[in-house]
């Protein structure tokens, strides 16, 4: 058995040498280019896992499943049919024949196992073939406790995902949003975290204070929210992995609209003061506080760049509420939202990537609400999505898919939905109750 | 043998906006009731019951504003007599916007009018420290009808006595 593993793993690894040394010619066949737009998408076979026992058996089911869920949903792929499988690969080193899966016009194909070791351990492998090309284009192995079978089966999807579109993965990551019950003039409102899937899906607060818009650590499994706590809204810390709930310093007024800094070490927060919002940052290993705005408009929501070295933020200050982005130290603020007509401009969230601010818009035009993006300079305004209301995006790690919620009139239902950063591919997230202010986690370490 | 590349079509541009323009009218039409003399079957004037039907603990604002217009100094006006009265007496202001709002904006501007009200209370001579804000942002609506009628209503400074 060890042997055996060893075998595969060595010919892995010479399989990722060679993918390595043909990678230039089979990379440019099986690609995506996601930046495109609409992409048709790609015909993959996710073939059930085989197991060594009955339980990795159902195992190697689920794990191709999730795998080709995944897949599915970025919009990029479309998983075949299993029914329609000419060639049962019994394990990880049958060769495929090619021939039968191109009859099926698979482009990819997904081989894999899903083993139990000696030491009850389990170990999933997999290939990724170029069906046309009969080529290994990835090969990898992950030893694990049983449980983690499903965190396993993202990094797969992610690795695919990777290869064939040669930007990186977002499905081994979690959402942190508010769960709504009860009716809409008393709204209890929980914090809840789940897997991007929907799966391990659980509550972190019980209800009993009102919490809203949390927002992930980019490097840590902690979160930062506001809650309404013993009827004091104020900006909190959690530990996701500990429970462990402390406030964020201690100001006479509300604070609010809580972001970390990309290095994990800070928040940005809005702090009112007798009825005055500034932007203020907050050193979480010092605890020293900077006041980055002083003035008499209404400054919220603020983001910092991924750099660190920029902050956007919305403020009423010129007599609508618009986006500015001003220098990490507070200085050269400059508005950056103008659109046509009468547009207010709010919750600016910046890329991963750096390279576009998403935001929510009301458009007086028309009453409708709009989930959009613009470049930090303003320029290249962009709407992705609109509603009654829409609002709060937040992006994928990759920084290729955006998640919101919409609410509908009249006190109606509300939901989280994802759509690509090219316009197409909206769905719904579907989760236990109404829900809020998602949160994307970065990919899990 | 040769991949053929998956056709790809190219990106649509994904806004046109509307032209209809909704008409908005901002109508704070809320009477101002001087405190009256309660009638011997009504609520005891110094209990919470009297200060909210009999004074009026509500006041509304216009669409993202928080000045206070002549109907709703009028009633703060009784407000502050009210609790002048009745010194025992303190408030939590509560500031509430409609749902046309960001999140977070609405929590600003909330605070925004809960402070108005405590100024104005402050100025008719009520205690710094008998008045609390709060605000709650577009989270504690009064009504749930997405029409200016109700907009209006959940704009507003809500004075809890306690």
């Amino acid at each position: 058995m060890r042997n055996a593993l060893k075998t595969f793993l060595r010919a892995a690894v010479v399989a990722l040498l060679a993918v390595v040394i043909v990678a230039p010619t089979a990379h440019a066949e099986v690609r995506i280019d996601i930046t495109r737009g609409r992409v048709e998408p790609m015909p993959i076979a996710v073939p059930s896992f085989p197991g060594n026992n009955d339980e990795m058996k159902q195992m190697g089911k689920d794990v191709a499943d999730v795998i080709a869920k995944d897949l599915e949903r970025s919009g990029l792929f479309r998983p075949l049919d299993q029914k329609a499988f000419l060639q049962e690969l019994s394990s990880l080193d049958v060769q495929p024949r090619f021939a039968d899966w191109r009859t099926l016009a698979a482009q990819a194909l997904v081989q894999g196992s899903v083993e139990q070791q000696p030491n009850g351990q389990i170990r999933i492998a997999f290939r990724l073939w170029d069906v046309f090309g009969g080529q290994q284009m990835e090969g990898k192995g992950y030893g694990t406790d049983a449980g983690n079978w499903r965190r396993v089966a993202h990094m797969i999807a992610d690795l695919i995902y990777s290869t064939i579109t040669g930007e990186s993965g977002y499905f081994d990551t979690r959402i942190v949003y508010i769960a709504e019950s009860g009716p809409a003039i008393n709204r209890v409102k929980r914090l809840a975290i789940m897997d991007q899937d929907g799966a391990n899906h659980r509550y972190l607060t019980d209800g009993s204070a009102l919490v809203l818009t949390p927002r992930f650590s980019p490097t840590g499994p902690e979160i930062t929210y506001l809650s309404y706590f013993r009827n004091v809204p104020r900006v909190y810390l959690f530990n996701i992995d500990t429970g462990r709930q402390e406030v964020l310093g201690d100001f006479p007024g509300m604070t609010y609209a809580p972001r970390f800094a990309p290095d994990g070490n800070g928040v940005t927060f809005a702090a009112a003061l007798n009825g005055n919002s500034d932007i203020y940052t907050m050193d979480l290993r010092s605890r020293r506080m900077t006041r980055l705005t002083d003035n008499p408009g209404i400054d919220t929501s603020p983001c910092f760049s991924p750099k660190g070295d920029q902050v956007a933020f919305a403020s009423d200050r010129g007599g609508t509420q618009q986006i500015y982005v001003m220098n990490a130290d507070g200085t050269n603020p400059q508005r950056i939202s103008f659109g046509t007509g009468k547009g207010r401009y709010g919750t600016p969230v910046w890329s991963p990537r750096g390279d576009l601010i998403a935001f929510t818009r009301y458009a007086t035009s028309d009453g409708n609400f709009y989930i959009g993006v613009m470049k930090p300079d303003g320029s290249g305004e962009r709407l992705l999505a609109q509603g009654f209301l829409v609002e709060a995006p937040t992006w994928s790690p990759n920084g290729r898919v955006l998640m919101y919620f919409a609410q509908s009139p009249n006190g109606g239902r509300a939901k989280l939905f994802s759509i690509d950063l090219t316009g197409y591919n909206q769905r719904e997230i579907v989760t236990p109750q109404d829900a809020s202010d998602p949160a994307w986690s970065p990919l899990s370490p | 043998m040769k991949l053929r590349i998956l056709s790809v079509v190219a990106i649509a541009v994904l806004l046109a906006a509307c032209s209809s323009k909704k008409q908005e009218t901002a109508a704070t039409t809320a009477a101002a009731t001087p405190p009256a003399a309660a009638s011997p079957s009504g609520p005891a004037p110094d209990s919470i019951e009297y200060f909210n039907s009999v004074v009026g603990n509500v006041v509304n604002f216009g669409l993202d504003k928080y000045d206070l217009d002549a109907a709703a100094q009028s009633k703060l006006k009784g407000q502050a007599t009210w609790l002048k009265q009745y010194p025992a007496r303190t408030l939590t202001v509560e500031g509430h916007c409609d749902e046309r709002g960001t999140r977070e904006y609405n929590l600003g501007l909330g605070d925004r009018r809960a402070n108005a009200v405590k100024a104005f209370l402050q100025a008719e001579g009520v205690a710094a420290n008998r008045i609390k804000t709060i605000s709650y942002g577009k989270e504690r609506p009064m009504c749930v009808s997405s029409d200016e009628a109700c907009y209006s209503k959940n704009r507003r400074g809500a004075s809890v006595v306690q």
